[in-house]
């Protein structure tokens, strides 16, 4: 026996609407067998992991603070995947943001303007750029498989930014702790209303990158450029449009605001360069921009229900006792239901039960 | 062999059915195929034939009427169970590895573990027997497009079928490898075997076929022996009506030379393509040139480096106007005045899933910039104006659709094909150079696309048509020329060529001596 995956003619628009609900809704359920399994109560274990988190004013804050890198990140890939670029290390890329944004606090911490920030922003976006820029350039001169050079390109980030917290930018004065002086106020971002809880203006820049992502692809000449070349490479080459110069605009757009991210995180979140900086959120974003089918706008929502992942594990971990892995536990099984459900919209499954038999000229 | 009773038709429909959503792809198909006859299915593109040889061939089910084989009905649910039943079928689209040899093509459509060595030797009987001549060795690449389907039919013979079924056979054969071929279905037909020739090329039905079922829009037309009947009268039962012809108003005075291409070379891209070879071909205004030839010869290479998709080192090697545009890229030689219709619809010309008016901007982006763009450096995309302009290509062409701007992939192949021949004829263009441009349409709306490519002509730019149809290129050309193996041939005037000559010439027959020999046919 096999199974076939067989192309359906129309798929439907309903389902493609509401895949993103019914993988959530699957998710859900698998997850209330987990806990099951793990011996809690399924219902009180979802409730502290999704709905408790909200509950609270200083907790909403916190998931503004871990949705803005996602959104951040997911804005960029999602320009990158619809234009059949497969970027898989924002992560590294997040991180040489941070890198080369955090330079400026700590190589020259006398420098307090009202330059500090912006400079930092930018030099993020450039280290992000720069790191992305790597496998666009090994895509386009020697053809390499990009996913592979992009992931290989993070661990490389995260060995580099762990050599550079236990060593040339450790803080002198920090008893031998891995990490960096603290930034003076000048160079970090400041929260938005700081009474209340922590929410920094990162959530701000994502939103505003969102939204200016998605005029992009709507509107513009650049963005019916994206869609043709990811739709049909040969059509984009009739149309005059270059694939390579797709490659290296595709990487650079995501990496500079996955570097964005990084740095807003460390400015922002941190308040210093440590040996690890991100809890995956490069990884996370891929999920994110998936959730949002894609879509600048469909990723702030799905930046919003990913970053619950991250306070829900924390949750559990604190109420239930369970490891916060469980988020990362939930986070995957939400991709693998998102890109199920993807598939089964567009194919059916048929189970053939004899032996396959070859088809001379079964096309035609 | 089948030693049945001359009155019990070897294989039966009655009242075969296929629905398409909406369509009824075949309607009610009366059918009946007597044992050692060879049958002719005659219809246009979209008539059913092909709808129809799928559910005989176990390819489709079908929604409704039954197939009887010897009398009795049967089920046929796949290929598989064709070939067991006695069916063997020969695509148009030959579905063969190039990178295999012959008789691993042929090991991989068999049924079962057969050594490879004996599939040789019974390639090799088989092909000495029935005049097919075949290397069993032999890779596929290397073949000529005759060669290849000889494979598909030894492929077909090795089942040892009673009823061999060829969809379009001779579409991609020169007339001498036609020839050929038919020699193969007379051998089959002597042995009491049957044949199912599909086909629209009246001439061929009425020298080889006793009997001819036609059919239009699904449903049966007429059932006849086309051996009585005139070529036109055959034309009217797949037609309905007479074809409205194209109207060419004689031979005018040429103008400027518009298109110049001079000792162009491009070596192949990849181990399958086909190198140009010292390609020479002057276009004047008002001119249609015809480029004939036998699939995979060159042409999409030819296209390709024309349009600038290919550009070359040399750039005086191709000229538009008076310009240099050997190294310019596709978008500026639209800038100069050029526009190109290639032949693929689906994936080159248009993106299928992008509705009309994304496919509008297309190819105009840059040439209309001033009226389909707006927002200066933001380059937005102005939905008004390029709606207008689809609205209008639309009405022009008598593109048919459903809704209001449909994804391209949603219309049919001609509906598509008037779509994307108007889109470069609504900006009048000085050069268009078209690859194709009927492939696949149905009569009227082929009809109505090369008059507009005649039209164009007459308003004084230049037109370069790639074809492979002979019919077509007799109806537009005024100058006839034959890609072989990516050589052009010197271009002939349309009214001295025949249907011979260009058949020698897509043969190979000018190797060397081609400019002299056409010289040598113009003193004529």
């Amino acid at each position: 026996m096999r199974i076939e995956l067989q192309k359906r003619p129309v798929p439907s628009r309903l389902f493609a609407v509401l895949s993103p609900f019914i993988a959530l809704g699957l998710t859900l359920v698998a997850g209330a067998i987990l806990f099951i399994a793990l011996g809690k109560n399924p219902f009180d274990a979802l409730y502290s992991f999704f709905i408790e988190p909200l509950t609270e004013v200083w907790s909403i804050h916190e998931l503004t603070v871990k949705a803005a890198p996602l959104i951040l990140i997911a804005v960029g890939l999602s320009v990158c995947y619809r234009s059949n670029n497969w970027n898989i290390g924002a992560e590294g890329q997040f991180i040489m943001g941070g890198i080369l944004g955090s330079l400026v606090p700590i190589l020259l911490p006398g420098f307090q303007t009202w330059l500090t920030l912006p400079l930092m922003l930018v030099l993020g976006m450039i280290g992000g750029a720069a790191w992305g820029a790597i496998p666009a350039y090994l895509k386009t001169r020697f053809n390499t498989n990009e996913i592979l050079t992009s992931l290989m390109l993070v661990y490389i980030a995260q060995l580099y930014l762990d050599w550079l917290a236990r060593g040339v930018l450790r803080d002198p004065n920090g008893n031998n702790f891995p990490g960096s002086i603290r930034f003076p106020d000048a160079a970090q971002l400041p929260e938005i209303m700081p009474s209340q809880g922590s929410a920094h203006y990162g959530i701000v820049l994502a939103l505003l990158a969102a939204v200016i992502i998605w005029f992009m692809l709507r509107y513009t000449l650049n963005g019916f450029e994206i869609k043709v070349l990811g739709a049909n490479p040969r059509a984009g080459r009739f149309a005059g449009f270059s694939q390579n110069r797709m490659v290296y605009f595709s990487f650079l757009l995501s990496g500079a605001l996955a570097g964005l991210a990084g740095i807003t995180e460390v400015s922002g979140a941190i308040g210093q360069l440590r040996e690890t900086i991100s809890p995956g959120y490069g990884f996370t974003a891929i999920i994110v921009a998936f959730l949002g089918r894609l879509n600048p706008l469909g990723a702030i929502a799905a930046g919003f229900m990913l970053a619950l992942t991250y306070l829900g594990g924390e949750a559990a971990q604190m109420t239930l006792g369970v490891s916060d892995k469980v988020g990362r536990v939930f986070q995957g099984l939400l991709l693998f239901f998102v890109l199920g459900c993807d598939t089964l919209i567009n194919y059916r499954v048929r189970l053939v039960w004899r032996k396959a038999t070859a088809t001379a000229g079964g096309q035609a | 062999m089948p030693n049945q009773h001359s009155e019990t038709p070897l294989l039966e429909t009655r009242g075969l059915t296929k629905v398409f959503g909406s369509l009824r792809a075949c309607d009610g198909i009366d059918l009946a195929i007597a044992p050692g006859e060879v049958h002719a299915l005659l219809g246009e593109n979209g008539a059913g034939k092909s709808t129809l040889v799928k559910m005989l061939f176990g390819v489709l089910d079908p929604s409704g009427g039954e197939i009887l084989w010897k009398g009795n009905p049967v089920g046929i649910g796949s290929p598989a169970e064709a070939r067991r039943t006695g069916i063997g079928m020969v695509f148009q689209h030959f579905s063969l590895f190039e990178a295999l040899t012959v008789a691993e093509n042929i090991a991989l459509a068999l049924d079962g573990n057969v050594p490879i060595d004996r599939i040789s030797e019974e390639a090799r009987r088989l092909s000495v027997e029935y005049g097919l001549p075949l290397d069993p060795s032999a890779h596929v690449a290397d073949l000529s497009v005759g060669e290849r389907q000889r494979i598909e039919i030894v492929r077909a013979l090795l089942q040892n079928p009673e009823l061999i079924i060829l969809d379009e056979p001779t579409s991609v054969l020169t007339p001498q490898e036609a020839d050929k071929l038919f020699e193969t279905l007379a051998k089959l037909k002597a042995e009491g075997r049957s044949v199912l020739y599909i086909s629209h090329r009246l001439e061929e039905v009425q020298r080889i076929c006793d009997r001819a079922t036609v059919l239009r829009h699904g449903k049966v037309t007429g059932a006849c022996n086309p051996r009585e009947e005139t070529p036109s009268s055959l034309a009217r039962m797949m037609v309905g009506s007479e074809v409205a012809s194209v109207s060419y108003a004689g031979a005018q005075e040429p103008g400027d030379v518009l298109v110049e291409v001079r000792s162009l070379s491009a070596p192949a891209r990849t181990p399958f393509a086909v190198a140009l070879r010292d390609i020479d071909l002057t276009v004047r205004a008002g001119e249609v040139i015809a480029i004939a030839g036998v699939a995979g010869n060159g042409q999409s290479e030819l296209f390709d480096v024309l349009s600038g998709e290919v550009t070359v080192s040399d750039a005086e090697s191709v000229r538009f106007a008076g310009m240099d545009a050997g190294r310019k890229g596709i978008t500026e030689r639209r800038l100069m005045g050029c526009s190109f219709v290639p032949e693929e619809r689906h994936g080159h010309a248009a993106v299928p899933n992008m509705n009309l008016s994304g496919n509008l901007v297309l190819s105009r982006y840059a040439s209309d910039r001033k009226t389909f763009l707006t927002g200066g450096w933001l380059s937005l995309i102005n939905q008004g104006p390029v709606s207008a302009a689809t609205r209008r290509i639309s009405a022009q062409m008598d593109v048919r659709k459903s809704l209001e701007d449909p994804p391209a992939g949603s219309l049919s192949g001609g509906n598509l094909q008037k779509f994307i021949v108007g889109r470069e004829l609504d900006r009048q263009p000085r050069v268009l150079v078209v690859n194709q441009p009927t492939w696949g349409v149905d009569a009227g709306a082929a009809s109505r696309i090369r008059q507009a490519l005649v039209d164009l002509a007459k308003s004084g730019s230049a037109v370069i048509v790639i074809s492979q149809d002979l019919d077509e290129v007799f109806e537009i050309a005024s100058r006839i020329s034959v890609i072989n193996e990516g050589r052009l041939s010197m271009p002939e005037p349309a009214a001295s060529m025949t249907r011979e000559r260009i058949g020698l010439l897509m043969g190979g027959f000018h190797d060397g001596s081609g400019h002299a020999q056409a010289e040598a046919v113009d003193a004529h």
